[in-house]
């Protein structure tokens, strides 16, 4: 039997879905071929308060990076690095767990006003 | 066979007349005629009174509704003997009723001047040869000498297949049930 | 005619099933569709399939069961009747979104209350919209011949959809009927296996699948299932040329009786089709130009096939084993008059509701409809057109 009308649907070939793919263009029942697709959808816009690390007091024992649930938190050699602050929730409990009390929540509406504050003495 | 053979059972639960319209139905099958066998569902309950029903033909059968007008009425139980029995039935219907009365008898019970009926001892014959009362198979030796549809010899040959492929687990009730057929063929009483 | 056996409906259906050896098979028993299940499991227990059979707590899990199976790469299989479709509902819908292909006989029953377990077709009309494909079959023949097909039309890669064969209970499931059945080599070669493009088992390529969709996709998703019921009325009709092929039978998406000079048509689905046809075969002796018109495929409702058949009637009957309750009549009397509305042809299109809870269908009621026909066209009136056939008015 020869396949016809097979223009909908692309299956695998459609790896990253975008909002402006027509019915024809989109996957079959919206089934997803990519794993960890989660990461393209940025939840750093959700933060309302921001943590912020303490170098000095940081130990890097990384029990922040055990309990971050989403993976925001990054570490190099086994050392604390940085935030991922695209898809960091604020959710604070990384601050929470903390032994050492090396991260501080901050407003992000704070911080936006400070950083207005310094940019304007410049 | 020009137009559609219909046959209707009188019977009650537990007497065996859907597996006999069944068997029946399978072993004409076997002979090319294109059949149908069905019971009519009811609540079902031992003792209460059920119908079934065949058709038969030499060509597909098409229709699906229930029979209305039976040329051929079985009667597994002569309790059941009255007005439904008669029902729909054409002034040239044969009835084959399982009784001890006469073809005389049943046919003032039945207040009938025309048809043909047959009667045939099937409970005797079924404890004298199965050992229990099932009236039903003897009944089909009687359907075959009332109706004259299918040849004797071809209708026991089938049957037999039949009842090999039924009581596989039960091969010592077969001989039992063939040779009550062939009885009641022999004993079966017309008038 | 070879293979010629004389069985029941479902023992028809478990026999199909047997020779297509499903991978999986989910399963929960109602009358009438039990012994479908109870055959087929004695086939199962006997080794003659190789069939895994799950034994589930209700029929919502057995359809849940199947499209686990189904979704993980497997050929599944589920089967029921009336409340048992009506508790599967649900996961009805979640096989047809989710684009698998499950073949389930459905033997059509009343559906409660007042409890009743005769035929009628409330049961299927109840998941017409669930966007799964419905084929109905006139007799045992085709219940078995329809299951057989079914496996191709739902694996065909452009339709994708679960299939249910429906056929009527007690009138079909449990009537001793002659049929033909083929070899087992020849179905097995038919059906094939059973190669899924893509599964959830298949570890090199990872899917997933019964995603969340927010209004931004799932209208598009929908629109993708319109396309495969689209797609499926080609594919029943190629499956059908090739089913030909190997039985003799023929098959397409509808079945035109008698309708080429027809004057008046009767539509009517499964088992009562078969009478209606014996009622045109009486009539035609008669001199009355009739036919009948059995769509075999109900969903997708093959429109433009009806349109052609019924172009140069003057006056239809749809006959309905199924209520609405709308007050317009039954389900198929709805689909029949849109799609004789824009032949512009003044064709009359009136509904009986029949049958239902499995009230016989007796020939002199048929016969009653053609009469009915016969006056509206010498009318040229059609004032009522919802009626009620073999009901004590």
């Amino acid at each position: 039997m020869t396949p016809f009308n097979r223009n909908f649907g692309q299956g695998r070939n459609t790896k990253a879905v975008r909002l402006d793919m027509n019915w024809k263009e989109l996957t079959k029942a919206g089934n997803i071929y990519e794993p960890g697709n989660a990461a393209t959808y940025e939840t750093g816009d959700w933060r309302t308060i921001r943590p912020v690390w303490n170098k000095d007091r940081c130990i890097h024992c990384l029990i922040c990076w055990r309990y971050c649930p989403d993976a925001s938190i990054i570490s190099t050699d086994g050392k604390f690095d940085s935030f991922d602050y695209k898809h960091c929730k604020g959710c604070g409990i990384c601050a929470s767990v903390c032994p050492v009390h090396a991260i501080d929540m901050f407003s992000e509406d704070e911080i936006d006003r400070r950083e207005e504050a310094r940019k304007n003495e410049e | 066979m020009e137009k559609v053979l219909e046959v209707r059972w009188h019977a009650r639960g537990g007497q065996g007349a859907k597996t006999a319209a069944l068997m029946l139905a399978e072993s004409i099958a076997e002979m090319g005629k294109y059949v149908q066998g069905f019971p009519e569902y009811g609540p079902e309950r031992m003792g209460a009174p059920i119908l079934a029903f065949n058709r038969i033909s030499d060509n597909p059968i098409h229709i699906h509704s229930n029979v209305i007008n039976p040329h051929i009425v079985i009667v597994l139980d002569a309790t059941l003997l009255g007005p439904k029995v008669t029902q729909g039935v054409p002034d040239d219907g044969i009835y084959i009723v399982n009784t001890t009365k006469t073809p005389q008898q049943v046919r003032g019970i039945l207040k009938i001047t025309g048809g043909k009926i047959y009667t045939v001892d099937a409970n005797q014959i079924s404890l004298d040869t199965i050992g229990r009362v099932i009236p039903n198979t003897p009944l089909m030796g009687a359907f075959v000498r009332a109706t004259q549809l299918i040849p004797y010899e071809e209708f026991m040959e089938n049957m037999k297949a039949e009842l090999a492929k039924k009581f596989k687990k039960k091969p010592e009730v077969i001989e039992g049930n063939l040779k009550a057929i062939e009885r009641a063929y022999q004993e079966v009483k017309s008038e | 005619m070879k293979n010629k056996v004389a069985i029941t409906g479902n023992e028809a259906v478990a026999q199909a099933m047997k020779q297509i050896n499903p991978d999986v098979v989910a399963a929960y028993p109602i009358t009438p569709q039990t012994e479908v299940v109870q055959i087929f499991s004695s086939f199962v227990s006997n080794g003659q399939v190789d069939t895994e059979f799950v034994t589930v707590e209700s029929e919502h899990s057995a359809m849940s069961a199947a499209i686990g199976a189904s979704a993980a790469g497997a050929r599944a299989m589920t089967a029921t009747s009336s409340q048992g479709l009506a508790l599967m509902f649900e996961m009805v819908y979640i096989a047809s979104s989710l684009r698998l292909p499950i073949v389930f006989p459905v033997v059509n029953r009343a559906l409660s209350g007042p409890i009743n377990i005769h035929c009628d077709h409330s049961d299927a009309m109840g998941i017409k919209d669930s966007g799964v494909i419905q084929l109905f079959s006139e007799n045992a023949q085709e219940a078995y011949d329809n299951m057989i097909q079914a496996v191709r039309i739902a694996e065909h890669p452009d339709v994708l959809l679960p299939v249910s064969v429906n056929f009527d209970g007690f009138i079909t499931s449990h009537a001793l009927d002659v049929l033909e059945v083929l070899d087992d080599d020849t179905v097995k070669s038919f059906v094939g296996r059973y190669q899924p493009e893509e599964y959830l088992l298949d570890a090199k390529n990872p899917v997933s699948m019964g995603n969340f969709d927010m209004y931004d996709f799932y209208f598009e998703h929908k629109r993708q299932q319109v396309a495969a019921m689209e797609a499926a009325k080609k594919v029943i009709e190629e499956v059908g040329k090739e089913y030909e092929a190997i039985s003799g039978r023929k098959y397409g998406l509808i079945d035109a009786y008698r309708l080429e000079d027809a004057e008046m048509a009767v539509v009517v689905l499964n088992s009562a089709a078969g009478s209606a046809k014996g009622v045109v075969d009486e009539l035609r002796e008669k001199g009355m130009k009739v036919g009948v018109l059995k769509p075999r495929a109900f969903r997708p409702f093959p429109f433009e096939a009806v349109q052609e058949a019924l172009k140069k009637v003057k006056a239809v009957a749809v006959l309905d084993r199924a209520e609405t309750f709308s007050t317009l009549g039954g389900p198929m009397f709805a689909d029949v008059r849109t799609a004789l509305y824009d032949l512009k042809n003044d064709i009359k299109v009136v509904n009986y509701v029949y049958g239902l809870g499995g009230r016989d269908l007796r020939l002199e009621d048929v016969e009653k409809v053609f009469g009915d026909l016969a006056d509206i066209i010498k009318t040229g009136r059609a004032d009522k057109f919802v009626n009620y056939l073999g009901l004590r008015e």
